[in-house]
């Protein structure tokens, strides 16, 4: 299903996180979302997922407007994969987790039927949790339990994923075994990445915020060019295609842009390495 | 439970217990010879057992669905300070004697009242621009608590030596009082609350994924939480109005449930009720039998007896590492 996102403002204790943000994905798109710390990619991931109502601009999956929609009906649409750490899911198995997924499905008094069976089951073996579908949750490793939450989105049968961060933490083939599992759903994808390299590699197309504002937006190699590079994330680097085929960011030797640098403590060890 | 309404300061054979209660309950058999009997087994014992297990039952649930709704195991009536405000309701009546009853209260219903006023209070100051944050929730719970503490302390003062006993009886929680006439409402309340929580049970497992998460689950995350506070609120206060301050059920009974059968609210709830209610039916039964023919208040026995357990259980699972 296509998402639309047009000029978009966000206000949060009156100040502005957003401001004219407009994005589009067609249908099966995987669509990177990509920018510095606080430029405001989760805040527009909340306003997908309808969490958070902008003050001005609509977000449409499909033709509807989410904030139309029933909180269960845009569920039913779309499935998110945050990092979220206010829960407490000590004592849930995988298939309890899993299960979660199949709630945008039934009101109260709705029971669990063969449809429901039948798509947590799907979710469970599409992402390769079958041999811990059993498992206290709490007992899994970062990767296994990325994939668990990617299961329990799947359970919902969105016809939009959003993704915030769903590789951080993880080892390196953990990454490469959930872009793989991104890519065999062919459901449409929002995802938002800080591993620039890995986000060339997954996405069809890239839309980078920086302050609050869509910098750029297009095809990875229209996107990530130097100057982009250096002037919103401060680094220098260049993007192309290799001779296999797949598109890659390589980081120069002195990779921090001049002027751009964090204020780093002068003692700190690390600091010899970078300059 | 016919157990329970055998043994006591007079021991009653078993099968007269079936006997009577058969006869009261279903019209069959023929009325028991000795109408002392009768009335001990029907008039005391019966109601006691009875109201023992809907209390309990009302205590470990409203237990479980607070640990979810502020997403904290410590949780309970006692932090979010329900249990403070019955028991300022209540001193209150109890020392003020003559002056509350003129106003037309009991001590069960102020101490409803007072457990209702904590809940609206933790409501309003556990709130910031329309939205309840667990923690918020958790903090103001122990906030209230303590402001009622500190009343209840300053009224247990000016209070006289025979107030003040009843006070710490009240406080430590009995159903030595149980009556016919509370058990129709006091049920009917818990049956119909745990009945209500019941059927949120799905979306009470999507609040353990995290408010954003649950959100995304298409639960509506805010409004969730204040009708599961008023449930529990309401649970509470009548519970804790008939039965006093009884510790510990609320706390520990939902996570003896979950370290055995998991967190699946739909399993733990019911659960979770018959749980709490065999458990205070069994504390009753040793709190009237341990000391005979005296009573010990149930607050002593239930940490005392089930805090053991829990400590087992809790070295025995390696799932909270």
């Amino acid at each position: 299903m296509k998402l639309t996102v047009d000029r978009l403002h966000v206000t949060l204790d009156h100040n502005p996180i957003l401001r004219d943000v407009s994005l589009r994905a067609r249908k099966g798109d995987i669509v990177g979302l990509v920018g510095p710390n606080g430029s405001g990619k989760s805040t527009l991931l909340r306003t997908v997922y309808r969490s958070l109502r902008p003050a001005d601009g609509v977000v449409r999956v499909g033709e509807d407007d989410v904030w139309e929609l029933t909180p269960r009906a845009a569920a039913r649409r779309t499935a998110a994969v945050l990092q979220d750490t206010g829960g407490n899911t000590t004592g849930l198995t995988v298939t309890e987790i899993v299960a979660l997924g199949r709630a945008p499905h039934h009101g109260l008094l709705g029971r669990d039927g063969p449809g429901d069976h039948g798509a947590v089951s799907d979710a469970i073996d599409r992402c390769g949790v079958r041999p811990f579908a059993e498992r206290d949750y709490a007992s899994l490793s970062g990767g296994e339990r990325q994939r668990v939450l990617l299961a329990r989105a799947l359970a919902q049968e969105p016809r939009l994923l959003v993704l915030d961060e769903l590789t951080n933490h993880l080892d390196i083939r953990a990454r490469f075994e959930l872009l793989d599992l991104i890519v065999a759903t062919g459901v449409t994808t929002l995802a938002v990445l800080h591993d620039l390299d890995l986000a060339a590699r997954l996405c069809d197309h890239l839309v980078v915020l920086s302050d609050g504002a869509v910098a750029a937006a297009g095809p990875v190699l229209d996107v990530l060019t130097p100057d982009l590079l250096a002037d919103v994330f401060g680094v220098h680097a260049t993007t192309g295609r290799h001779a296999d085929g797949v598109i890659r960011v390589t980081y120069a030797a002195r990779p921090l842009a001049s002027g751009r640098e964090p204020a780093a403590d002068v003692s700190s060890p690390c600091r010899k390495f970078r300059t | 439970m016919i157990v329970a309404i055998s043994v006591g300061a007079v021991t009653v054979p078993v099968g007269d217990v079936w006997g009577i209660v058969l006869h009261h309950v279903t019209g069959a058999g023929t009325a028991p010879d000795d109408p002392a009997l009768d009335q001990i087994v029907w008039n005391f014992r019966t109601p006691r057992v009875v109201l023992a297990a809907v209390v309990g039952a009302g205590l470990a649930v409203t237990g479980a669905v607070l640990q979810t709704v502020v997403a904290n195991p410590l949780a309970d009536p006692v932090v979010l300070g329900f249990s403070y405000g019955a028991t300022l309701g209540a001193v209150l009546v109890i020392t003020l004697g003559g002056g509350a009853a003129l106003a037309g209260l009991g001590v069960s219903a102020a101490a409803f009242l007072g457990a209702i006023a904590a809940g609206a209070l933790v409501f309003a100051l556990g709130q910031r621009r329309g939205r309840l944050a667990p923690v918020r929730l958790v903090l103001a719970g122990v906030a209230i608590g303590y402001v009622f503490l500190s009343a209840t302390s300053y009224v247990q003062l000016r209070a006289t030596p025979t107030e003040l006993r009843t006070v710490m009886f009240w406080m430590l929680g009995s159903v030595a009082g149980a009556k016919w006439e509370q058990i129709p409402t006091v049920t009917a309340v818990v049956l119909v609350t745990t009945a209500l929580l019941a059927l949120f049970g799905r979306r009470l497992n999507v609040l353990l994924a995290g408010d954003e998460s649950a959100t995304a689950l298409g639960v509506d995350v805010n409004r969730l939480r204040a009708v599961l506070l008023v449930l529990s609120a309401l649970l509470t206060g009548t519970v804790i109005a008939v039965a006093g301050g009884i510790g510990f059920v609320g706390l520990m009974i939902p996570h003896l449930v979950r370290l055995t059968t998991g967190a699946d609210h739909r399993r733990l709830l019911p659960l979770t009720a018959l749980l709490g209610a065999v458990y205070l039916v069994l504390v009753d039964l040793l709190s009237r039998t341990l000391n005979r023919p005296n009573e010990l208040p149930l607050g002593i026995l239930t940490a005392l007896l089930g805090a053991p357990f829990f400590l087992w259980l809790l070295r025995r699972n390696k799932g909270l590492d």
